[in-house]
């Protein structure tokens, strides 16, 4: 049984590293559903100035011709300018960087970032195109058949859980 | 039991031929996709790549400048290929069959056929023959059904009124013939619009109307009370056949929106019309522009709801 990291430690430890980083540029996206979770947490503990932007990338994935629209899109909101950002890309699983490839589509459709950094909480490896994130919670090994997924309970604690992959 | 001709084997929609009959979750799911695309249509880049190398098209074989026109713009916003086929002046007055219409765009590798036909009925047919990559959305068959229209205007009642759950709505005018009333009564009841009101005269109800689960009023006055919801419908002259009416005048009179009637109806009431209006026949000038009206906003969120319509058929 693998054994996971303590998310809420992971946390703390993303906190650290980035606050060095935050200046008057910076603006923070989260991905739905675990990357909004943990972008909410980030953007309020490093008091970012520019309110947080929530991306769903349903409309911008690439495997829409062979398994058709996800059923719950949730829309995307920016909340600021684009154009000239230093944005900080959140989720909370990387795993084949299909779905950074899309957010970072997607985020050109509104404007010309200044630069894009990823942050995520756990990367699985796994890469199927050439994606690498800049700040990493943890490098957590996932066993075969199962995958990696954020949960957050009601008083909002975050934690990494081993589902099967057969499930949803 | 046969299975519904509009959703495929694992339950989900692949054509959109009319609001009766589906289930709540799958109109439920549409209203929520466009939700999501009423945000894509408020950016600078209006465009999202879903349908990249798709082709629609567009087969009125009726007129159409608001339907026909957001169902295109909504197609090129999923980065689709659309094409406008004006049948009136085609190969269906030279005498080809509705089917070998649909056979040749299919031999041009078409995706989702956009079907507007004066005959109830039409696009259902056309959803018999295609191909299993081949789509089809109904955007108006004879009296029968107009599925997105009845979805827009879901849409914008959810919008301002946020829930179904306490609503009174009332449909005003000729229900008769109007297959936005239809569809709208279907999209309602399934939603649990507890109540769903018809209001016109008899010559224009159609018989058996309750059946459909609304109240039938013939005096406007009484039918408008407490309504949180009215939809005017245009007073289809093209559609009438003997004398159903005395006169525009008198239908005005006695079922043409005024602000004094509207007055009767809750004081955030919204008053909805699926265009072209007729000013002065249906509903007078000063609603139709006033604070209630919603009519415009109507025809924007138009735009999502195709959306959503076509990249989910197409993606099943």
């Amino acid at each position: 049984m693998t054994k996971l990291p303590d998310t809420e430690k992971l946390c703390q430890d993303l906190v650290r590293e980035l606050k060095p980083r935050i200046g008057p540029k910076t603006a923070m996206v989260g991905l739905y559903t675990g990357g909004v979770w943990l972008a909410e947490r980030l953007h309020k503990e490093l008091r970012i100035e520019k309110p947080l932007g929530l991306m769903d990338i349903a409309f911008y994935r690439d495997d829409y011709a062979a398994r058709g629209l996800k059923h719950d899109p949730k829309r995307t909101t920016i909340p600021f300018d684009v154009n000239g950002a230093e944005l900080l890309l959140v989720d909370d699983v990387l795993y084949s960087g299909r779905t950074v490839r899309a957010a970072m589509n997607e985020l050109f459709d509104y404007g010309r970032p200044a630069s894009i950094s990823l942050v995520v909480l756990a990367d699985r490896g796994g890469r199927q195109l050439p994606i690498c994130a800049q700040h990493v919670g943890a490098k957590v090994e996932v066993p075969e058949g199962m995958r990696l997924r954020l949960k957050r309970d009601d008083a909002g604690k975050l934690a990494l859980a081993l589902e099967s992959d057969r499930a949803a | 039991m046969q299975r519904n001709p509009q959703l495929n084997e694992n339950g989900e929609l692949q054509h959109l031929l009319s609001i009766e009959g589906l289930p709540r979750e799958i109109l439920v799911q549409i209203l929520d996709t466009a939700e999501s695309f009423a945000g894509v249509t408020e950016r600078e880049v209006k465009k999202v790549p879903l349908l990249r190398g798709k082709s629609v098209f567009n087969l009125f074989f009726e007129p159409s400048t608001r339907t026909r026109t957001t169902f295109e713009i909504a197609a090129k916003r999923l980065s689709a290929d659309v094409i406008n086929l004006n049948i009136a002046v085609s190969s269906a007055t030279k005498g080809e069959s509705l089917l070998d219409t649909v056979a040749n765009l299919s031999a041009m590798h078409a995706d989702i056929f956009v079907v507007r036909h004066a005959s109830s009925g039409a696009p259902f047919l056309i959803a018999r023959h295609v191909k299993p990559h081949e789509h089809v959305v109904n955007a108006g068959d004879g009296r029968h059904a107009h599925p997105t229209q009845g979805l827009l205007d879901l849409f914008t009642i959810r919008h301002y009124k946020k829930d179904f759950s306490k609503l009174t709505v009332a449909i005003v005018g000729d229900v008769l013939h109007s297959r936005v009333a239809r569809s709208l009564i279907h999209g309602l009841t399934t939603l649990g619009a507890p109540e769903v009101r018809v209001i016109g005269p008899y010559t224009l109800m159609p018989a058996g109307v309750e059946a459909l689960g609304v109240r039938v009023f013939h005096d406007m006055k009484a039918g408008l009370k407490d309504a949180d919801v009215v939809v005017m419908l245009r007073l289809q002259n093209e559609r009438m056949r003997g004398a159903l009416l005395p006169s525009a005048q008198e239908f005005f009179k006695h079922y043409g929106l005024t602000s004094d009637k509207l007055a009767l109806a809750r004081k955030d009431a919204i008053v909805m019309h699926p265009g072209p209006m007729n000013r002065g026949v249906e509903i007078d000038s000063s609603v139709a522009d006033g604070p209630h009206s919603v009519i415009l906003p109507q025809v924007t969120f138009g735009i999502a709801v195709r959306m959503a319509v076509m990249s989910i058929v197409a993606g099943n």
